[in-house]
């Protein structure tokens, strides 16, 4: 919890708190589902999930902000060399990659299958493509990044697939830092 | 004596004398004309217009001239040369007519030269970038602009004050103030003439380039509130009037910003309608565009901000209402226009320092200007960004401070507005327009010369252009939604929770009300991008001559990490024509002309491989279709029957040797069946007459080896073939309406989801009649594999293809590849299949169409399936089964390929 500035840090624990509706010291699901725009997020409920690891139904804030570190913006420091045994540090851009993966991986398989993959397109591109066309952008994304073609996406494909991508910049939330 | 000789032919010199020395007084008047005058020469009544016309006709020729040598136009910007050009035939104009004429009249330059530049800007302004950079742009362009007006002033009326401006210049605190603001504005012209050149990376683009776009507002409002406090002296301005300066700041840039969005609205909501009139849509767009720059200027409001605000907002709502080949005709228009006037503008800025009557040339006033404005801006520029870093998640870092204050150009706005100024209230005027002319060929000429040098030197990052993949942009929309969420979560309301919002607003609201209901599928960005990606995949499939996939592999070339074939030219053009924003004005005429470069190639393509239908060409007389003549559109009809009847054996050779594959590998074949059906057509097409018993045989042939679906296909097939040319006409005009409907007015036999109107064969016939519901849910069956979008470009270019039809057979006959299977002796097989199943099925009933879909699919709608065969090839079978068929392409694929 180091990474996380005390100023931000301690915004978080007044949003924590002020989310945490009955005083009760944690987060449950309901709590995070009555952010009223988190509804017509599509993605919305698997970013609610994300802040539960399996099984749990509570979070408490240690929980809450390590989930929020992952948007934290890289900064100059996080990019020195560091020791190999030094856990990489949540905002790095594999973390950050690993947190939008497990987005899209809802068994936790470690592979994108093309069903959850036709779910995440399903949320995403809305209403005005039909089924069909949908399972043909599906094929087409999952045969994309797919390398050793088994018809999923591994993580490492997945980071393959954004490699161009400016990570650091796209996942990061400058009031986290 | 000559002249003379030919006055008594009746003909005038006159005109001739005019136009080679404008000033002399035209021929001999004296003599009546003798009679009827077989030959008049004109030229007074032309002059203007034909003036006009030849300025920019040299001007085209300049440039031409310029890009002859590829080592000088990358040294050397564009507007550099043109500058040095305008101060050439400046001077001959001046040697030859002894006065300085053809010069940048402000009014010609507000009104006509600005507008195209500005429209082009804005339209073609990558908005996401623009908005996510729009915190700096504005401070830049405010703050900035006022910074740099009052310092620069300020420190001119110091230097005079200091002793170090000539006592000539006659000028008080608040002239030098006005100059300050005419002169501190960076030009938008100037700053894309030079930067378009450059290659700086986007972010660093946008913000220069948006600044100089926004900082018009306030330019506008310095230069006015200046020039009024001016001529009422500086006694008598009030504290009000600066409060009032103050005020119409927000007035004039608010006020102009709002019109440019009521323009906006209007132009995306006209093209709407325009769906049957689709020849005007390129004129509307750059009719409410001028609109709304006229009524903002009318309305003293900042009429470049409305034709940016105009040009942003409508662009995405535009784009989907009006065909595809309006867009082209837009975006070509726009870039020529644009491209013009900054030529022209650059030229005359050249012709117009030559004009020594117009200036009065001040060491002091000069060289303190010339300091004052590099200084001031590049310290207003370090002091903003130190401000500004404190806010951005990517900092801006010391290389793109030194970019930002180098590219800080000046332009041609300056020197018009100068050029506006009231000798009689500026006394100082003509030492002013020196300095401003001084200072834009500083700033365009030495900073533009060394910009390049200097962003190579600092190692600045550069711009990369990568091609879109479907994977990253599905990912960005996810990360999208990510920081929205989380901020959410956060309980902090900024940038993404706002973009968030108004993409929630607009999806719901504006762009139901602004977008065509059958173009607002087509918007959506992964929809788009993969629409994009498959018809480079069939472009380039064909490109290759179908070779690209063999049966070891299947390479798809714009799939990143597998593109081990070679790419042609046109692949890699291809690829890049669709990367990114567009930023440049003259993009145009280097690479990223895709879709018409698609078109082109596949025209080309096909042309020379195609058999073609024998037909007469018919010129298209209507002016607001583009429409073919029902006989054509049989033609074109029989002849992709035909096509598709004789490709039907290598399908069914090919089901046999199916090759196991992995599930979106297999789609994949899907995606590109165009290109195979296209490459086993022209394999696959005999020499010499085509007739109906012979391909239903063939049909026959296959039937035998399919399963019991293709059976009564084929059979039905067959039993059509006896209502021969009738049902086919009927399909022909069915689809052809149903093309109509949905909007795109090129005429193409593709499928469509709008249902089509009981065409005239079907009121005939009435056993047809029920099947047009069938057709809907057919027709956008068939749009599963491939999207509409395609299948419509790939008809396009095939029906395209067709008018420039030859006579048939002038080609030399290509491989006989039907193959040698017994055709005769299989076609009694047929017919006792055919009561029992395509019967019941022939009339298929909409409701039960859903529960038997294979079935109706199969055999009630093979008039479709017929018509779409040369284009769908085989996909129509996916949904039969699912599991089975897909190897099947695949391998009919291959084989396509190695046909």
């Amino acid at each position: 919890m180091q990474e996380v500035s005390q100023a931000s840090l301690a915004r978080l624990y007044q949003r924590f708190r002020a989310l945490d509706k009955n005083k009760k010291g944690y987060l449950c699901r309901v709590d995070l589902q009555q952010i009223g725009a988190l509804a017509v997020n599509p993605l919305g409920d698997r970013i609610i999930d994300s802040f539960f690891p399996e099984g749990s139904h509570i979070v408490d804030f240690p929980g809450f902000a390590r989930v929020l570190a992952h948007f934290r913006p890289v900064e100059e420091e996080d990019t020195r060399v560091r020791d190999a045994k030094e856990p990489e540090p949540l905002n790095s851009r594999m973390n950050k990659l690993r947190f939008a993966f497990q987005l899209y991986d809802l068994d936790r398989d470690g592979k994108i299958s093309w069903d959850e993959m036709l779910q995440v397109l399903r949320l995403m591109v809305g209403v005005q493509v039909t089924e069909e066309q949908l399972e043909s952008i599906t094929d087409r994304t999952v045969q994309e990044a797919d390398e050793d073609g088994d018809g999923a996406v591994s993580f490492l494909e997945f980071v393959k697939s954004l490699e161009k991508m400016n990570i650091e910049q796209k996942m990061s939330i400058r009031i986290l830092k | 004596m000559l002249r003379t000789a030919l006055s008594l032919l009746g003909l005038s010199l006159a005109g001739v004398e005019a136009a080679g020395e404008p000033t002399q007084e035209p021929g001999p008047r004296s003599e009546p004309p003798p009679g009827l005058a077989l030959f008049r020469w004109q030229w007074h009544e032309v002059e203007a217009p034909y003036l006009v016309a030849l300025w920019i006709l040299v001007a085209s020729l300049a440039k031409i001239v310029f890009h002859l040598s590829r080592r000088v136009t990358s040294l050397v910007p564009e507007s550099c040369l043109l500058i040095l050009l305008g101060l050439v035939l400046g001077g001959i104009v001046l040697a030859v007519a002894k006065k300085a004429e053809y010069q940048l009249e402000p009014g010609t330059f507000f009104l006509f030269l600005l507008p195209p530049i500005v429209l082009d800007s804005g339209y073609f302004m990558p908005s996401r970038l623009f908005f996510d950079n729009l915190g700096a742009i504005l401070t830049y362009a405010v703050v900035g602009t006022l910074w740099n007006a009052f310092t620069t002033g300020a420190a001119l009326w110091g230097l005079q004050q200091a002793g170090l401006v000539a006592p000539r210049v006659q000028a008080g605190f608040l002239d030098f103030l006005l100059f300050g603001s005419l002169i501190s504005a960076v030009d938008p012209v100037a700053v894309l003439a030079v930067f378009e050149e450059v290659h700086v990376n986007e972010t660093l683009f946008i913000i220069v380039f948006g600044e100089s776009l926004l900082n018009d507002a306030v330019t506008v409002v310095l230069y006015k509130v200046c020039s009024s406090f001016v001529e009422m002296g500086s006694a008598n301005v009030q504290a009000t009037d600066y409060l009032k300066g103050i005020a119409s700041l927000f007035v004039v840039s608010l006020g102009g910003a709002a019109v440019g969005f009521v323009f906006a609205f209007l132009l995306a909501l006209t093209t709407r309608f325009t769906k049957r009139v689709r020849i005007i849509e390129p004129l509307l767009v750059f009719l409410l565009a001028y609109a709304a720059y006229l009524t903002a200027e009318m309305a003293s409001l900042s009429a470049i901000l409305a034709v940016t605000t105009c040009g942003l907002g409508c662009k995405k709502y535009v784009e989907a209402n009006i065909s595809r080949k309006s867009r082209t005709a837009v975006k070509y228009t726009m870039k020529t226009l644009a491209s013009c006037a900054e030529t022209i503008i650059f030229m005359l800025l050249g012709i117009s320092a030559v004009d020594s009557s117009k200036w009065a040339w001040d060491s002091g006033l000069v060289l303190g200007t010339l300091v004052f404005i590099l200084f001031f801006r590049a310290l207003g520029v370090v002091l903003q960004t130190w401000v500004l870093n404190q806010m951005r998640l990517v900092p801006l870092d010391k290389i793109d401070q030194v970019v930002m204050s180098y590219g800080g150009l000046r332009g041609a706005v300056a020197f018009a507005l100068v050029i506006l100024l009231d000798r009689t209230k500026v006394p100082a005027k003509d030492y002013f327009v020196a300095t401003t002319i001084v200072v834009v060929f500083f700033t365009v000429i030495v900073q533009g010369l060394t910009i390049k040098p200097l962003v190579k030197w600092l190692k600045v990052k550069r711009s990369e252009h990568h091609k879109p993949t479907l994977n990253q942009e599905l990912h960005e929309h996810t990360f999208d939604h990510i920081l929205a969420a989380v901020e959410d979560v956060v309980g902090h309301h900024g940038y993404h929770y706002w973009r968030d919002r108004w993409e929630q607003f607009d999806k719901k609201y504006l762009s139901q009300l602004l977008m065509r209901r059958s173009a607002y599928r087509i918007r959506d960005q992964i929809w788009d991008v993969y629409y994009r990606l498959n018809i480079r995949d069939a472009i380039s499939f064909v490109d290759q001559g179908g070779h690209v996939l063999s049966s070891t592999g299947l390479a798809l070339p714009s799939m990143p990490s597998r593109n081990s074939m070679a790419e042609t030219s046109v692949t890699n053009l291809l690829r890049e024509s669709s990367s990114g924003a567009c930023l440049d004005l003259q993009v145009i005429d280097t690479v990223r002309s895709g879709r018409d470069r698609e078109d082109a190639v596949m025209h080309h393509l096909l042309c020379g491989g195609l058999y073609k239908p024998r037909r007469r060409y018919k010129a298209s007389c209507s002016r607001h279709f583009i429409s073919e003549d029902p006989q054509e559109r049989q033609d074109k009809e029989i002849f992709q029957q035909n096509m598709k009847r004789r490709l039907e054996p290598f399908k069914s050779t090919r089901h046999n040797i199916c090759l196991t594959k992995s599930k979106p590998r297999l789609r994949k074949g899907g995606h590109k069946k165009d290109g195979v059906a296209n490459t086993g057509m022209t394999a696959g097409e005999p020499p010499g007459d085509l007739g109906f018993q012979d391909t239903a045989a063939v049909v026959l042939t296959l039937a035998s080896e399919e399963e019991e679906e293709e059976e009564s296909d084929s059979s039905e097939t067959e039993k059509e073939d006896d209502g021969g040319i009738i049902f086919v006409a009927r399909a022909t005009s069915e689809v052809l309406q149903e093309g109509k409907v949905s909007g795109t007015h090129e005429v193409c036999p593709s499928p469509r989801i709008i249902p089509p109107s009981p065409t005239c064969a079907e009121k005939h016939l009435p056993w047809k009649s029920g099947q047009g519901d069938l057709a809907v849910y057919v027709s956008s069956e068939t749009t599963k594999i491939v999207p509409v979008d395609m299948q419509t470009g790939w008809s396009q270019s095939i029906s395209s293809l067709e008018s420039l039809a030859s006579p048939p057979c002038t080609q030399a006959p290509t491989l006989p590849h039907l193959p040698p299977h017994p055709m005769a002796p299989e076609e009694p097989q047929a017919p006792p299949t055919l009561p029992s199943d395509s019967l019941p099925s022939f009339a298929f009933p909409p409701s039960l169409a859903k529960a038997g879909r294979s079935h109706s699919e199969s055999s009630a709608d093979t008039p479709q399936q017929q018509e779409l065969q040369p284009l769908m090839g085989q996909e129509d079978r996916t949904h039969l089964s699912p599991g089975a068929a897909k190897p099947r392409w695949c391998v009919h694929f291959n084989k396509g390929g190695r046909l």
